[in-house]
C-alpha cells in the first residue's frame, strides 16, 4: 500500500504542476503528438481507403501491406528514424503516423466494402453520381468502422506517445523515463497513470462523436 | 550498414530472437487458454459478457511500458513482467472474438447437431467450437503480430528480446543492429502469421474445397 500513497502523494507534490516539466505542459506535448500523429495518418489513411473501397481496386494488396506493416516495432521505427536524421520531433511522427495509418486504412476500406451493395443501386438508380454516391451513401454507411478505426489508432498513438521521451522528446513518458533512471517509481507509476487515464479519455470521446455523428437508422442495425 | 557485424553476432542474434519468441507466443498460449473457457461461458450465461467486454478494454487501453514498469517492482526484470501484460492484451482481443465465432454458428447446424443427440457441453466443444476456429484464429493472428510488436517495448527497460538491438544501437548511434532487429521483428510477425494461416487450413478441413 505504501506504494500506491507514494504515488498519491507524487501527484499532490505542487512541483510536480509548474513549470517546464510540470503535469499540464508535459499533457500539452503528450496531445500534441498525438493529435498531430492522428491528424497526418488520417490524411494519408482516410483518402486512400475510401478509394480503393468505393473502386474496389488494389485492396487484397493495401489491406495485406497494412497488415505486415503492423508488425513494424514502433520503438524500432523511433530509433531508426533518429540514427537517421537526429534528434526531433520527425522520428517520433513517422512511428506514430505508421502506426496509425493500418487501422483506420483497413477499416474504412472494409466500412465501405461492406456497404450493401442494393443500397448503392439504389442511390445510382435515383441518378446519383459516383460522388454523391460516395460521400451520400457509402462515407454515412461506413462511419462506424470509420470512427472504430481512428479510435483504435488513437488509442495505439497516445499510448505509444510515451516512447517519445526515450530519444529526449517530452511529453508525458519523460516522468515514466525520468523516474527509471532516478529509480524513483512513484513517477514513474504516476506518469503510467497519466497515459493509461489519457488513452481512456480519448476512447470516451470518439464514443461521444460516434454517438454525435452516425445517422440513427444505421446505429439500430449495428 | 556494416554487413560483416551480422555474421559476427549469428549467436547473439539467434539468442535474442529465440527470447523474444518465448516472450511473444507464451502470452498467446496462455491468453488462448484463458479466453476460449471465458468466451464460452459468456456465450452460454450472456448476462456477464457485457462487464468482461468492458474490463478487457480498459485493459486495453493502458500502455504497456506503463503495465511493464509497474510489474518490474513486482516481479523485477524477469521473463513474468513481460508476459502478463501480453497476455492480457491477447485476452482482451481474443474473448471478443470467441464469443464472436461462437455466435456465428448457424442456427440450422445448432439444431441438426441437436437432432443427433449433442447435448450441452459436447455441442459446444464437438460442433460450435470447431465453427468458430476461423474467428478465433483471426484473433490470434492480430494478437501475435501486435505481441512480436511489443515485446520491443519491454526491451527498453531491460527485459531482453530482439528490441535490445535498438538500445544498443541507438546508445552507439550504430545503425546495422537497429536495422536487423526491424528486420528480423517483421521476419518473425510474418512466419508467425503464416503458420497461423496453416493451422487454421488443418484445423478446417471442411473449408478447403470452397474457396477453390
Amino acid at each position: 500500500m505504501t506504494f500506491l500513497t507514494d504515488v498519491w502523494h507524487w501527484f499532490g507534490r505542487s512541483a510536480n504542476w509548474h513549470g517546464d516539466d510540470g503535469i499540464p505542459h508535459r499533457l500539452v506535448e503528450h496531445l500534441g503528438y498525438s493529435g498531430l500523429a492522428l491528424l497526418l495518418a488520417a490524411l494519408v489513411a482516410l483518402p486512400l481507403g475510401l478509394l480503393i473501397g468505393h473502386t474496389g481496386r488494389g485492396g487484397l494488396l493495401v489491406v495485406n501491406l497494412a497488415n505486415a506493416a503492423r508488425a513494424l516495432p514502433t520503438v524500432g521505427v523511433v530509433i531508426l528514424v533518429v540514427t537517421v536524421v537526429g534528434i526531433g520531433i520527425l522520428p517520433v511522427l513517422v512511428a506514430l503516423v505508421a502506426l496509425a495509418v493500418p487501422p483506420i486504412l483497413v477499416n474504412t476500406y472494409q466500412g465501405v466494402r461492406g456497404v450493401d451493395a442494393d443500397l448503392k443501386d439504389a442511390a445510382r438508380g435515383m441518378g446519383m453520381t459516383g460522388w454523391q454516391v460516395l460521400v451520400g451513401v457509402e462515407i454515412p454507411s461506413a462511419l462506424p468502422l470509420v470512427l472504430l478505426g481512428l479510435r483504435t489508432a488513437a488509442i495505439q498513438i497516445v499510448s505509444t506517445a510515451t516512447i517519445a521521451a526515450y530519444v529526449s522528446l517530452g511529453g508525458l513518458g519523460r516522468f515514466v523515463f525520468d523516474g527509471l533512471a532516478r529509480e524513483d517509481y512513484s513517477s514513474v507509476a504516476g506518469g503510467a497513470v497519466l497515459v493509461a487515464a489519457l488513452a481512456l479519455l480519448s476512447e470516451a470521446v470518439f464514443v461521444i462523436v460516434q454517438r454525435a455523428v452516425v445517422s440513427p437508422g444505421i446505429r439500430q442495425r449495428g | 550498414m556494416k554487413w560483416g557485424w551480422i555474421p559476427d553476432h549469428f549467436g547473439m542474434l539467434g539468442t535474442l530472437l529465440g527470447q523474444h519468441s518465448v516472450l511473444a507466443f507464451v502470452p498467446v498460449l496462455l491468453g488462448l487458454l484463458v479466453a476460449v473457457p471465458l468466451g464460452m461461458a459468456c456465450v452460454r450465461w450472456p448476462r456477464i459478457y457485457p462487464p468482461v467486454l468492458a474490463t478487457t478494454s480498459i485493459l486495453y487501453a493502458i500502455p504497456s511500458i506503463a503495465l511493464f514498469v509497474f510489474l518490474v517492482s513486482y516481479t523485477g526484470l524477469n521473463p513474468p513482467t513481460a508476459i502478463i501484460p501480453l497476455t492480457l492484451y491477447t485476452l482482451s482481443v481474443l474473448v471478443r472474438n470467441v464469443v464472436d465465432g461462437l455466435r456465428s454458428v448457424p442456427e440450422s447446424v445448432r439444431q441438426a447437431a441437436t437432432a443427433m443427440g449433442f447435448t450441452g457441453l459436447r455441442r459446444l466443444l464437438r460442433v460450435d467450437l470447431p465453427i468458430a476456429v476461423p474467428v478465433i484464429i483471426a484473433g490470434l493472428r492480430i494478437a501475435t503480430v501486435s505481441n512480436i510488436s511489443l515485446v520491443s517495448v519491454a526491451s527498453l527497460i531491460g527485459l531482453g528480446g530482439l528490441g535490445q538491438l535498438f538500445t544498443d544501437g541507438f546508445q552507439r548511434a550504430f545503425l546495422t543492429p537497429i536495422v536487423v532487429g526491424v528486420v528480423l521483428t517483421v521476419a518473425l510477425a510474418v512466419v508467425a502469421d503464416v503458420l497461423l494461416v496453416v493451422a487454421q487450413r488443418l484445423l478446417t478441413p471442411w473449408a478447403r474445397g470452397r474457396t477453390a
